[in-house]
């Protein structure tokens, strides 16, 4: 019950008008950044970072994970009127949404996506709430070696889960690492992998990395599918919200079941774009009307819409708990916290009580709102989409240079962004993943650290990682992770000669 | 962004995707071998008081070394991927350069005549060219970005941006 009078004194943080304001322009500017081709939550939080250096913590994360619930919203509009999905978590909406609007139904289709997106958010919330001060408490006993056994586990779940060619993946997130690397060494002082080029000694910003491979990276490949936008109008008017609110708890078992599936992709690095099509691919053999979905189903919009919102939103708790983000946008939001100087991990329950609650209540005020400016403001938003994008292209890339200028106020920066956006184009034509790079970058040093201090523990035997029942759990969990695709592709390899010897 | 089978069958060349996953296996092993290089400068080994600067990278390098080596030899040998499969066309890709390089050119320019002025011309430029607005439009357009940005930032939040080598606008005293 500690955790509720807590709660309550976060909603009285959040609740002053100047951080109501804020949540209102977070929203928007997050269901515009979600609505535009190339701008997505992690580059547009990472853009419009800078500008929060100067407000109150609390007020600043407000702010910016507005924007991020704004754009998770944001999504599903392009995906149902323009079969154009905003963001990657948004694809699966596509399927169903977009027939419906061509059936005429794309007010039901984006009431029920803007209503479900909300009910997952809820109940992601919900679990944070009581959750996260568990895992954070649990976590007050870790010392380096669990923390590192947690590193390990997370980038492991990349390479178990992910659907890419491993090695990939591992090559991926190994440059993340050595990106991270580069400039002085924390613990020895020395200046690493700059080749004299003293300019490097900052480091690589993984905020730059950020807004090159998914700003300009994304803009480039839009480019070359020669984007031609031949959207379907919407409007919402409050009675085919209510008629369609009634028809929705029809679907409760899809509801539930999205939710969970998001929920667990949302706490381990799945994210939100695979649990969204898990979700979806699920409902489709569950349901009785399995067989029609793709042609305009409500429920083929319900499921992947709760489970990218559940995923989206559980993607916090690592990142508020112990410090490690669950996707590429808790990432740029965990960079924020090293910014304006609170050390996220289990500590910040303790130590940041306003900040942490003020948090989690704006997540339930946030979302709240958001649903309302979405359910009101569609086609304002759509109008966006009709800008052409031989005007949109270019005001984006000034944007990201602008953004990627006032990270460090620096000029080679901005040139650094024009590499990552080439290479971010390349890695994802060639289905090298960006997320693992992306987190690799974020948590490189503190892996690093970890690492080296547990090292230092047991004087360079690795056998620390297994010296008890919790670090060794962990360790060998990530190693089945490692090992998960060798284990997958031999038993693949057993089935085929069954199924050919079958058939 | 699998290519449909008619595309494929077209005889309109590009950049195969074998070509592709070779250079970026390359280039990542490249990346590999200057990561391995200084680390064992910085002495990979433990040192006096534990380990070196360059343990952690080392590791890191070889297995990036590693991953691009196995990458490098599925892209040319291997069977999974179908031979002559193109990774981008010749007409995408002309698009796709029609972006890159006059941002490359914009930010060329950002570092000269500074961000602001630098975003209206590309903007206005973009918009002439590729866009086929008149003239009128795309520079109404190009300046109005610039003019929101500038009052946005230095007059608003007061973030300094970079006005460049020659600063075109040092008559507005900001």
């Amino acid at each position: 019950m500690e955790d509720i009078s807590a709660l309550m004194h976060g909603f009285a943080v959040a609740l002053t008008p100047f951080n109501l304001l804020l949540m209102f322009i977070g929203v928007s500017l997050g269901v515009i950044i979600g609505v535009l081709p190339g701008l997505g939550g992690a580059n547009g939080i990472a853009i419009l970072l800078p500008l929060t250096f100067s407000m109150p913590p609390t007020s600043a994360i407000i702010m910016l994970s507005c924007i991020y619930w704004g754009a998770l919203f944001g999504g599903a509009i392009t995906s149902i009127l323009f079969n154009i999905p905003g963001e990657p978590w948004s694809v699966a909406t596509t399927f169903d949404g977009y027939p419906m609007a061509q059936q005429g139904r794309a007010a039901e289709a984006l009431t029920a996506a803007f209503t479900s997106s909300f009910v997952g958010a809820l109940v992601a919330v919900i679990m944070i709430t009581f959750l996260a001060p568990l895992v954070a408490r649990f976590a007050l006993q870790f010392g380096p070696p669990e923390f590192f056994a947690v590193y390990f586990l997370t980038f492991c779940s990349f390479i178990g889960m992910g659907k890419e060619p491993p090695f990939k993946i591992l090559a991926s997130m190994m440059l993340g690492f050595a990106l991270a690397a580069v400039g002085i060494d924390t613990v020895t002082g020395q200046l690493r992998l700059i080749f004299g080029w003293h300019e490097l000694m900052r480091g690589f910003d993984f905020l730059i990395a950020v807004i090159g491979l998914f700003g300009v990276g994304e803009i480039l490949l839009s480019m070359e599918e020669g984007l031609a936008f031949s959207g379907r109008a919407a409007k919402i008017n409050s009675k085919i919200v209510l008629e369609t609110w009634k028809k929705l708890p029809r679907y409760w078992a899809t509801s539930i079941r999205s939710c969970l599936i998001g929920c667990w992709l949302g706490i381990t690095p799945g994210g939100a774009t695979p649990a969204s099509f898990m979700s979806y691919g699920v409902a489709k053999r569950m349901s009785p009307d399995g067989q029609k979905f793709g042609t305009g189903q409500l429920e083929g919009v319900v499921a992947p819409e709760t489970a990218a919102h559940a995923a989206g939103t559980s993607a916090l708790l690592p990142m508020l708990a112990l410090g490690i983000p669950g996707s590429p946008t808790a990432a740029v939001l965990l960079g924020g916290l090293l910014i304006w100087g609170l050390q996220p991990g289990p500590l910040l329950f303790i130590e940041q009580r306003d900040f942490v609650w003020g948090l989690i209540a704006s997540m339930y005020l946030g979302n709240i709102a958001g649903l309302i400016m979405v359910l009101t403001c569609v086609p304002l938003f759509a109008a966006i989409l009709r800008v052409p994008f031989s005007i949109i292209a270019p005001v984006i890339i000034v944007i990201c240079s602008i953004g990627a200028y006032t990270v460090h106020n620096a000029m080679l920066d901005i040139w650094f962004m024009l590499l990552f956006g080439v290479a971010g184009y390349a890695f994802k034509k060639l289905s090298y993943p960006l997320a693992p790079l992306v987190l690799a970058l974020v948590l490189g040093d503190r892996a690093e650290d970890a690492f080296r201090q547990s090292m230092l523990m047991s004087q360079g035997h690795v056998q620390i990682f297994f010296a008890n029942w919790l670090v060794g759990s962990m360790t060998a969990l990530g190693i089945v992770m490692l090992l998960w695709p060798l284990f997958s592709r031999w038993r693949e390899r057993a089935r085929k000669p069954a199924a050919a010897a079958a058939g | 962004m699998s290519d449909t089978p008619e595309r494929s069958a077209e005889p309109a060349g590009g950049i195969t995707t074998r070509s592709a996953e070779i250079a970026v296996a390359v280039v990542l092993f490249g990346i590999a071998s200057l990561v391995i290089y200084d680390s064992a400068r910085l002495g990979f080994r433990w040192g006096a008081e534990g380990p070196g600067a360059g343990y952690f990278p080392f590791y890191i390098g070889v297995i990036i070394a590693v991953s691009s080596i196995v990458n490098l030899v599925q892209a040319a040998f291997g069977r999974s991927r179908v031979r002559g499969a193109i990774f981008v066309q010749w007409q995408p890709l002309r698009q796709v350069l029609s972006v890159l390089l006059p941002a490359a050119v914009f930010v060329l320019g950002i570092q000269v005549i500074g961000i602001y002025v630098a975003s209206a011309i590309y903007i206005a430029g973009f918009m002439l060219w590729l866009g086929k607005y008149g003239w009128f439009k795309s520079a109404v357009v190009g300046f109005a970005v610039a003019a929101v940005s500038f009052v946005t930032f230095e007059v608003w939040f007061q973030v300094p941006l970079y006005k460049g080598a020659f600063d075109p606008l040092a008559f507005l005293g900001y």
